[in-house]
């Protein structure tokens, strides 16, 4: 196989100018992760900072409802409320390590922003992170939050206003100031190595999830499912799963208003192969090879490409890739709050969607689905749905 | 020898600069794309650099995205470059080169791509997010229709990396000037002379110097060390402004 790639998908599709940096990258990669410095001190920041390892819970109410054993890995009390801040922490960790002063960041509903802002400030780093003009105005909590952690966040103007965009807009200024600064990847995307460290750093979620649903059930769970944007909190959730031929596991990707045609955020389910950031993956695009807008009601799914590992685990059938649509997710989002008193990310409401929208075919079964965010920040929908 | 190197060595044997001018296909309109070019054939460039438009160009300065945006915006596509090429093949002293990124030109299929690009009278192509790694497959496909990879090199690319571009080079090497995006700058950097005396002694085709370049006296510096200039972000703004690409050319010849 390429270096770099996951069957038939990855690689380092950058310009030649970005080679160095992601060389440098692979290299402190091999060196500096496997020591003992980075590995004693990210083990303490995961547990005393991030608040790992983090609870599964069983959700009895909603089992009861849908005929099924509901359980939930709770990454949505982590620190800053999401898997994200497992990668920051890590990465920024490494970067400091490396000699870097600067953390750069893309982010879309500006979780992944915030979790890079609280590893600058825990390491003592400068952050600066890249957001979609549009994402700016309507996650502006988020904006705040940032700021407030001292981040300078940077409104990009060009092309869609989106995450695609503050990603170009990020790589352009990594292009520049790749001496003192590293690109801190949000999710596990983008070329070579992005998409192995950045699941390298989510990996943890489902070692802890293996081991906590065995002592608790004395057996694995029969279906494990995941929201997938970019696809990190579920490379994270799957990993672990992979080598366990009776676990199914399933993907669930954001079909935007579900109506045929709309846009969405489905590449697996409804792109095709293309190279875009870096990678060569299943992308949304026209005919010509432009990359389309992507939609979903979860701003933290919606980008029109995918981590290339979740193509190949696709291309080879060990995970089925399934869409919600957003009203199923918003009755999601409600259901699980009313029921269990849990109030989950709109992204992670697709997941527990698909055990809601499939209970038929999974009666009798423990389903256990990786809860990737809490949905505070997703308040502002409340609005419109009640 | 590549047609680009032909018109370089050319204009070198009469003791000027390479001229590389740089277009987004389609740019300023569909009509006067064709003009412009055929202004700067006329006006003495060595090779005529068309932009393929892509939605997300990574390498990319505010300039150039945003005329490239606006190039797909009215609907131009590979298909429309090429038939207009077709058309005027055997048109243009100068030698043709597309620059772009690599999905669009997967999507139209590789071996087409290089079909169309011989039967247009295209001699080299410039993938901007293609680094050595990914390149094989490219190089495989275009080398039967005679039409070569233009490698892309610049300030961080170590001697090693260099050799790596250089072995069966074809056409020029493309020297990125700075650490950066494409656009116009008031100064190059200082370092520039001592990489490109490296890519003088590892490249045995010609050395282009190319992003932020606006005037002759910019590369007066270098002028032993490149044979030939490229500009597209300054040339554009010029259009842009109301100028013509005959006007733009003029101090340069």
């Amino acid at each position: 196989m390429k270096k770099g790639y996951f069957g038939d998908f990855g690689g380092q599709f950058i310009p030649e100018l970005l080679m160095p940096p992601l060389i440098e990258l692979e290299e402190a990669m091999r060196t500096i992760l496997p020591s003992e410095a980075f590995r004693t001190r990210f083990d303490q920041m995961l547990r005393e900072n991030v608040g790992r390892p983090s609870i599964i819970t069983h959700c009895p109410h909603l089992s009861r409802d849908l005929g099924l054993d509901l359980w939930l890995k709770r990454e949505d009390l982590n620190h800053s409320g999401a898997h994200k801040i497992n990668n920051t922490l890590g990465q920024g960790l490494l970067a400091k390590m490396m000699g870097k002063q600067v953390l750069l960041a893309e982010t879309g509903a500006g979780m992944h922003g915030v979790a890079t802002a609280v590893a600058a400030a825990m390491l003592d780093m400068k952050c600066v992170v890249y957001m979609g003009a549009t994402d700016v105005v309507r996650q502006a909590p988020n904006v705040g939050r940032m700021r407030l952690m001292g981040a300078e966040v940077i409104p990009v103007e060009s092309g869609t206003r989106t995450l695609k965009d503050a990603i170009n807009a990020a790589l352009r200024r990594w292009i520049a100031d790749q001496e003192n600064t590293h690109y801190c990847f949000g999710t596990a995307a983008g070329p070579h190595p992005f998409p192995t460290l950045v699941r390298e750093f989510q990996q943890v979620i489902s070692k802890e999830a293996r081991q906590q649903f065995l002592d608790r059930n004395g057996r694995l769970p029969d279906v494990v499912v995941a929201c997938v944007g970019g696809g990190s909190n579920a490379i994270g959730m799957f990993h672990h799963f992979v080598p366990d031929q009776s676990v199914r596991i399933v993907g669930v990707e954001a079909a935007g208003t579900g109506e045929p045609g709309c846009h969405n955020s489905a590449p697996l389910n409804l792109g095709s192969d293309g190279v875009l950031h870096g990678m060569l993956t299943k992308l949304l695009q026209t005919k010509d090879g432009q990359i389309l807008p992507s939609h979903s009601v979860a701003a933290g799914l919606d980008y029109p490409g995918v981590g290339p590992e979740h193509a190949h685990l696709q291309a080879i059938g060990r995970v089925d890739y399934t869409t919600i649509n957003d009203a199923q997710a918003l009755n999601a989002f409600q259901v699980l709050s009313r029921r269990e008193g849990i109030i989950p990310a709109l992204e992670s409401s697709h997941a527990v969607a698909y055990a809601i929208e499939h209970k038929d075919e999974l009666q009798g079964k423990s389903v256990l689905i990786c809860l990737s965010g809490r949905g505070d920040k997703d308040l502002g929908i409340l609005d419109q749905i009640l | 020898m590549n047609p680009m190197q032909i018109k370089i060595d050319e204009a070198r044997a009469r003791g000027k600069m390479g001229l590389i001018p740089f277009l987004p296909a389609g740019f300023p309109d569909r009509e006067r794309f064709w003009k412009e070019l055929e202004q700067l054939d006329a006006a003495g460039a060595a090779v005529i650099e068309i932009g393929m438009p892509f939605s997300d160009p990574v390498a990319d300065g505010p300039v150039v995205e945003r005329a490239s945006l606006k190039c797909l915006d009215d609907g131009v596509n590979l298909a429309w470059i090429f038939e207009g090429l077709k058309a005027r093949k055997g048109r243009f002293r100068a030698a043709l080169l597309l620059m772009g990124y690599l999905n669009p030109v997967y999507q139209y299929g590789l071996d087409t791509f290089a079909a169309d690009c011989e039967a247009g009278g295209v001699s080299g192509l410039i993938v901007a997010d293609m680094p050595y790694e990914e390149s094989g497959f490219v190089k495989d496909a275009l080398k039967p229709h005679g039409v070569s990879l233009v490698p892309l090199v610049g300030l961080n690319t170590t001697r090693e990396r260099m050799a790596l571009y250089a072995d069966g080079a074809e056409g020029f090497c493309y020297f990125v000037s700075v650490l950066g995006t494409t656009g116009q700058r008031d100064a190059l950097p200082a370092r520039i002379k001592e990489k490109l005396a490296e890519a003088r002694e590892v490249f045995d085709i010609p050395i282009a110097l190319g992003f932020g370049i606006r005037r002759p006296e910019q590369v007066a510096p270098f002028a032993g060390l490149m044979d030939a200039a490229v500009f597209g972000s300054a040339l554009i703004g010029h259009i842009e402004a109301g100028g013509t690409s005959a006007e733009f050319m003029a101090p340069w010849e």
